[in-house]
């Protein structure tokens, strides 16, 4: 078990440089560059004496090189220089984001765990009865609705409702606060995105849980545990669920890792200031320590669930845990 | 002797896009306190489903029993609620299946498997389960059982997993044992071994056993009786001795025919059964067999033939029944 997780821990090294190489590199083919768009952003006529000194200030004109030994020099030493767009310390930028988007993709994760696994075994043991119906319908509806539309809804169907019944509207709390400063606050805030963004990922997850239980259910060991008259709770629990729960983990885990970056639209419309927002900012800026540093954060966060997933894996597998 | 189990006019049926499979068309035998039944017959003709139907577990759908009883102990097991069904399961009726390597859940302990079904069944805390467990990997030969207990499915040779089957079949002290096909899937040197067990297990605690095989030479060793299965119908049953030394069916005949055997010179060719057994969705009034059978006559065509006694303990469904004996006399 431990040669195991070391082996895995291991792994992770090679991909980490992998994709440290592919963004630096593909940044850079990219026409343009962070002073063109500063300094000519508008249209407006740039002097390029001021294009050049600007470039020279912030290490463009080295030999690439050399720019790239500076990026992997800073992040192995986790510092990683300043925003080439804000001039702030790119750990600053992003350290104010990655707290809130971390928090979201747990919540969201958990809001998508406690929707998945029991739906997707009720739908499975009930296959083809209203239930099961019912929870393809409910999962269908969630893989086809985009959660930013959905978050649209929760906020115009909070505007509505509380307008009605306290006859003001209330609003999610804009601010970002720590959970560990107020968590009322914080929670009345991040809640929202968190069902929405869950919901959708719920719906994958389920799918997966009900294919897959569906699958286990047919095999032998089922059969045997049935003829030992064990109670169908236990069938279930024990025998069924450890089996079939492999690939929804590896969803679950692919889906978190996505969150980290990806939730774009999402925050737009909750107004939250995380890491999806700040990706797409800093790629239209073509602020390159910024994108490289936030490409091998969500690079890192990805490396790290999969090796959490492995490690899961183990635990449901007495045949991966032994290999 | 009192009759533990008695089936009567078992049908079981399945609703296919092809049609209507009928895998086993009306059966009906007694099995005897610890009494060792064999129940033979080609792959597909109703046996494993005979079997399952027993312990009402076949997949519904596409599968479900349409017709007959089946008595345990005089209990109409058809009656019993889900509830009650599964205190006759493992408990009462235990069961081996055919594929050790599959049917043994590959996340769990083994002792885990045991014990579970002793703590359902027998209300032991988890101490006494866990001996229990011991003595009876110990029973069925598997050495150092406290190691084995904590390992998996996967640490284990396909002979030992079926041991494993056989000690929680034997867990409860069920009153009879339902083995499908145990060996098939072994090697031919363990499946000797696992015979010899099951036999030895069986009588030295007197449980009965319905044992299911598509081979006649482990039939020969150790049932008191046999029931030689077609197309879903019983079609000769009789003593061992009967059914291998006086068959009267042509199938019967057919089936021993196609097995090599000791004591004939080593030049005897083999003489398989011709053809295909029958579709199982197509099956008219006639006989299922007479496609394939020597002996046929007109009447084979228009009417099926019904078992009946041709001797104490000796039925058979066979028009032909005695032109067989007379070919068997003078060959």
């Amino acid at each position: 078990m431990f040669q195991y997780i070391f082996k895995r821990l291991l792994l992770m090294i090679p991909t980490l440089i992998g994709a440290a190489i592919l963004i630096f590199f593909v940044l850079r083919l990219i026409p343009g560059d962070v002073c063109e768009l500063r300094l000519a952003g508008s249209g407006l006529y740039a002097d390029p004496e001021q294009i050049k000194l600007c470039r020279d200030n912030l290490g463009l004109n080295d030999p690439i090189l050399v720019q790239f030994w500076d990026f992997i020099f800073g992040f192995l030493t986790f510092d990683m220089g300043e925003s080439m767009w804000t001039g702030r310390a790119i750990t600053y930028e992003i350290g104010l984001r990655f707290q809130l988007s971390l928090q979201v993709a747990v919540m969201a994760t958990l809001v998508a765990i406690f929707i998945a696994i029991p739906l997707g075994t009720i739908s499975a043991v009930k296959q083809n009865t209203w239930i099961d119906y019912f929870v393809r319908a409910f999962s269908i509806a969630g893989i086809a609705m985009p959660s930013f539309w959905l978050g649209i809804i929760i906020i115009l169907g909070l505007l509505i409702s509380t307008q009605a019944m306290f006859g003001e509207p209330w609003m999610p709390p804009i601010q970002y606060v720590s959970p560990f400063e107020d968590l009322w606050a914080n929670l009345s805030q991040l809640i929202w995105p968190a069902v929405a963004t869950g919901y959708r990922y719920s719906a994958v997850a389920t799918r997966m849980t009900r294919s897959a239980l569906l699958e286990v259910l047919r095999e032998d060991y089922i059969r045997t545990a049935r003829a030992k008259g064990l109670v169908e709770k236990l069938i279930i629990n024990r025998h069924a669920l450890k089996n079939s729960l492999l690939p929804v983990v590896t969803v679950i885990g692919i889906e978190f890792a996505f969150l980290m970056g990806g939730l774009v639209v999402t925050e737009q419309v909750f107004n939250l200031n995380g890491l999806g927002k700040l990706f797409v900012e800093s790629v239209l800026n073509q602020d390159f320590t910024l994108t490289q540093a936030l490409v091998m954060v969500v690079v890192t966060v990805f490396v790290f669930t999969n090796f959490l997933v492995d490690i899961c894996y183990a635990w449901l597998d007495p045949r991966i845990r032994y290999a | 002797m009192a009759k533990l189990l008695e089936v009567e006019d078992l049908q079981t049926q399945f609703f296919t896009s092809a049609g209507v499979v009928k895998a086993v068309d009306g059966i009906t035998y007694d099995v005897e306190e610890g009494e060792t039944v064999a129940v033979v017959g080609e792959s597909g003709c109703g046996k494993s489903v005979s079997a399952l139907s027993i312990l009402r577990l076949i997949p519904d759908p596409p599968g479900r029993v349409v017709g007959g009883h089946i008595k345990f102990m005089g209990q109409d097991l058809a009656t019993l609620s889900d509830e009650d069904m599964r205190t006759v399961r493992g408990r009462q009726i235990a069961m081996v299946f055919q594929e050790p390597m599959t049917s043994l859940n590959p996340v769990l302990t083994i002792g885990l498997q045991i014990t579970e079904t002793l703590q359902q069944h027998l209300n032991l805390n988890k101490e006494e389960a866990n001996a229990r467990a011991v003595e009876l990997l110990g029973k069925v030969g598997i050495s150092d059982p406290d190691r084995r207990l904590k390992q998996y499915p996967h640490h284990l040779s396909g002979g030992m997993r079926q041991r494993v089957m056989i000690a929680l079949a034997l867990s409860c002290n069920p009153k009879l044992i339902i083995a499908d096909e145990p060996t098939t899937a072994l090697d031919v040197t363990i499946q000797a071994q696992i015979l010899e067990l099951m036999k030895d297990l069986t009588r030295e605690l007197d449980v009965a056993l319905i044992v299911i095989t598509h081979n006649l030479g482990v039939v020969a060793r150790y049932a008191d009786r046999v029931n030689v299965m077609y197309a879903g119908r019983i079609i000769e049953s009789g003593t061992a001795e009967d059914v291998y030394h006086y068959p009267r069916h042509p199938y019967t005949l057919a089936l021993l025919r196609s097995v090599p055997r000791m004591d004939q010179p080593r030049k005897a060719k083999l003489d398989p059964v011709q053809g295909q057994p029958p579709d199982l969705t197509k099956l008219d009034k006639g006989c299922a067999f007479r496609p394939r059978c020597n002996f046929a006559i007109d009447k084979c065509t228009s009417n099926g033939p019904v078992l009946e006694t041709i001797e104490k303990g000796h039925t058979v469904a066979c028009w032909q029944h005695e032109k067989l004996l007379n070919a068997l006399e003078t060959a």
